[in-house]
């Protein structure tokens, strides 16, 4: 098993929790992994990403070459573009299609939802809305990441673990928006590999 | 044992609580923050075994733990690549005064400046210093290398400088733990003289020095981080330093490498460790994280002898991090990118958080100075540095912690008016109160804004050692009192602010103004944990 995840999006919009989520089920499956975080002065507004790298063999990297990421998740459609130089051929993009806007000239999202459309396999998803009719919209990257859950190679229960192991902290009642924002991303996803 | 996913700078912290440490010494600074963080939340914290509050600076963070060191116990100190500039007067002399127990002083590095104002490399630091330097490859080496490293420290009676980057400070992997040592018992060295740097003792003392480095090449607690592997073709040999050999072995997945490689991650090593691949192979590519230090120790100031690959030749940027790609480039190997990015996007830089009262206090500023015609002010090290950038533009400096105070002093002694500092709370308690001192003394007309959020609030809200004590410390300084003035940034107080900035620009003696508001995230975060403690008890 292997699976080089690039996970993007604005500082503030929970990237690191996707990454902390996905890396807590990948130890508990004793795969090695590396995990890249971006902290400090970008957190501010500014553009973040995290690589993650899993596989059943010794990472070396903590950086993903290019041309070599599965998958890009996005919290944000204009940073999942950002992105693309690492995607892999036969690689997913999974990104919110609502649009985070706190620059002057953020381009028309009509057309970045197109450039993204270009992408062979590529999800959009109005996260922000789901995760509102979930119980909040922080739960927004929860959302993104059951979307993007059936390309990370990790099983949906393992993830499901991790999210409650993620946010027990936080009370039960957390917990559970989180879980239902997760779960309504997977389906959102599933239905659609169906019907295309 | 169940592996535990940490950041690298979570690794060294685990390490050092597993290997016995008294006393953790920091002043938080990207990319080194996580590492007190992590030892603050810690068990062995919680329960007093372990001293670890947040220190002024890095210099009284280095001068404490080498206090520490002294009484037989062990500590680390913590900081980013600059702030060891701040300490470096206290790390040098400790070379020289040696440690009794272990002490290990963390740099982290920031090539690529990420969020730092240069990327030095501190490995030069050690060898300034002639202290033993360690340069982990991976999270569980820096874990690993935490034990030996006290041990080294307390057998040569030296500090030792553990130096990480960036990628390595915040990247999360797997690591085991070992068998935690318990702490070193209160043991006063036997020559206490040797800490007394008078010339007679510091110049017998800089001979053991320069005798202990000689030594330290052979001991194997450094020799068995220097790795070589043979290969079969040997047009070519591989220096690595440290996290390189990373990016280079991503290149070669399944052990695929067919060229000789030393793999260094301690220094000072042996000349004997270089010929192993120097007498094999004619021509040698030097990959490291950084400067080019054995690069140019390998070519000499000559450059007669073979032919060395790296950042001198251009083979590599000289210029930011290492990547796996760019050392593809560097060996001719094929890189298959993906599509390339759309024109359409656009750069992201950070900005001031919605609702920050940074915000507020610079449209006050900007106001203020519009009728003086100055184009802006001095500024300093946190998140106020943002107003370099539109709408603000009304910045002129970020040099160094503290610096916006100073430059504000020279300035004025050079005839700018008004002459205005803006700096904040936990930067002007770290470099910032020596300057005004300087100001009051000379009677300097100088604004020294204290941008007070009543956190560290850049480096993600840690606690500063200026809250609830600035306005005694200015008076105390010798402002006088009624050219202390404090002033809430917020909207609805704009005129009133404006005008109070342009009376004290018009004193012609040092003021100071405190525009004091919480940070927006450090007041969330307070919140949150009130509310969730409430939810708790609820529950309950």
């Amino acid at each position: 098993m292997k699976n080089d995840i690039i996970i993007a999006g604005v500082g503030g919009q929970g990237i690191l929790s996707i990454a902390a989520i996905i890396g807590l089920a990948a130890v508990e499956k004793n795969l090695f992994l590396k995990q890249s975080e971006v902290h400090g002065m970008s957190q501010r507004g500014g553009d973040v990403v995290s690589h993650l790298r899993l596989s059943d063999k010794p990472v070396h990297s903590d950086l993903i070459p290019y041309g070599r990421a599965g998958l890009i998740i996005s919290v944000e459609p204009m940073e999942a573009l950002r992105h693309l130089p690492w995607l892999a051929s036969d690689g997913w993009i999974v990104t919110n299609s609502k649009p985070y806007v706190n620059i002057s000239d953020y381009p028309d999202v009509n057309e970045i939802i197109e450039k993204i459309k270009e992408i062979k396999n590529s999800i959009i998803i109005d996260a922000d809305s789901v995760a509102a009719e979930c119980g909040s919209e922080k739960a927004a990257n929860m959302v993104i990441l059951g979307a993007a859950s059936p390309f990370t190679g990790i099983s949906p229960e393992s993830l499901e673990e991790a999210v409650v192991k993620m946010f027990s902290k936080k009370g039960n009642q957390i917990v559970d928006i989180n879980l239902k924002a997760f779960r309504a991303g997977r389906r959102f996803s599933e239905t659609r590999e169906i019907s295309t | 044992m169940q592996k535990l996913l940490l950041l690298g700078d979570e690794a060294i912290a685990q390490g050092a609580i597993d290997a016995g440490i008294s006393g953790m010494y920091a002043y938080p600074g990207t990319p080194s923050t996580e590492i007190m963080e992590y030892v603050q939340s810690s068990p062995e914290a919680k329960s007093g075994r372990i001293e670890c509050r947040w220190s002024s600076n890095e210099k009284t963070a280095m001068e404490s733990a080498l206090g520490m060191s002294f009484c037989g116990k062990r500590a680390m100190v913590a900081m980013k690549h600059v702030g060891l500039n701040v300490a470096a007067d206290a790390f040098i002399n400790s070379a020289i005064t040696g440690v009794n127990g272990g002490l290990i002083v963390v740099a982290a590095d920031d090539p690529s400046m990420h969020s730092s104002q240069n990327e030095q490399d501190s490995r030069f630091y050690g060898k300034f210093a002639y202290v033993p330097v360690f340069e982990p490859r991976n999270q569980q080496e820096a874990y690993n290398m935490i034990f030996d490293a006290f041990e080294l420290s307390e057998k040569y009676s030296t500090p030792v400088l553990l130096r990480i980057p960036t990628r390595l400070a915040h990247s999360r992997s797997g690591v085991e733990r070992g068998e935690q040592i318990p702490e070193k018992k209160f043991n006063l060295p036997d020559d206490t003289k040797r800490f007394i740097l008078m010339p007679l003792i510091a110049r017998k003392r800089f001979k053991v020095l320069l005798d202990n480095y000689e030594k330290l090449q052979f001991d194997y607690r450094l020799g068995k981080y220097n790795t070589f592997r043979d290969g079969p073709d040997r047009t070519l040999g591989i220096i690595a330093c440290g996290i390189a050999v990373n990016y280079l072995m991503e290149n070669f997945i399944d052990d695929s490498l067919p060229y000789p490689l030393l793999s260094i991650a301690t220094y000072p090593f042996s000349r004997d460790v270089i010929k192993d691949i120097t007498g094999r192979c004619r021509e040698i590519l030097v990959l490291e994280e950084g400067y080019p230090l054995v690069e140019e120790q390998l070519r000499g100031i000559l450059n007669e002898g073979r032919k060395v690959y790296g950042k001198l030749d251009g083979t590599i940027p000289r210029d930011g991090e290492l990547n796996p790609d760019i050392v593809a480039a560097a060996l001719g190997i094929e890189i298959k990118k993906g599509p390339p990015m759309p024109g359409i996007v656009r750069s992201r830089p950070p900005s001031f958080c919605k609702g920050c009262g940074h915000a507020d206090m610079f449209n006050a500023i900007v106001e203020a100075i519009k009728p003086y015609g100055i184009q802006g002010v001095f500024s300093d090290i946190g998140c106020y540095t943002l107003a370099a950038l539109p709408p603000y533009s009304c910045i002129n400096s970020c040099v160094d912690m503290g610096a916006s105070v100073t430059m504000a002093v020279g300035a004025a002694d050079a005839g700018l008016f008004p002459s205005i500092a803006v700096i904040g709370d936990s930067t002007f308690t770290h470099s910032g109160m020596p300057g005004l001192l300087d100001a009051v003394v000379k009677n300097s007309p100088v604004t020294i804004i204290i941008a007070d959020n009543l956190t560290t609030g850049m480096t993600g809200g840690q606690e500063s050692n200026a809250t609830g004590r600035l306005q005694g410390i200015c008076t105390g300084i010798g402002v006088a009192p009624e050219h202390v003035r404090t002033i809430v940034p917020l909207p609805k107080n704009h005129e009133e602010n404006v005008r109070i900035l342009r009376e004290e620009f018009e004193y012609r003696g040092p003021s100071v103004i405190i525009a004091s508001r919480e940070c927006i995230q450090a007041g969330a975060r307070r919140r949150k944990s009130e509310r969730i403690e409430k939810q708790k008890n609820q529950e309950e």
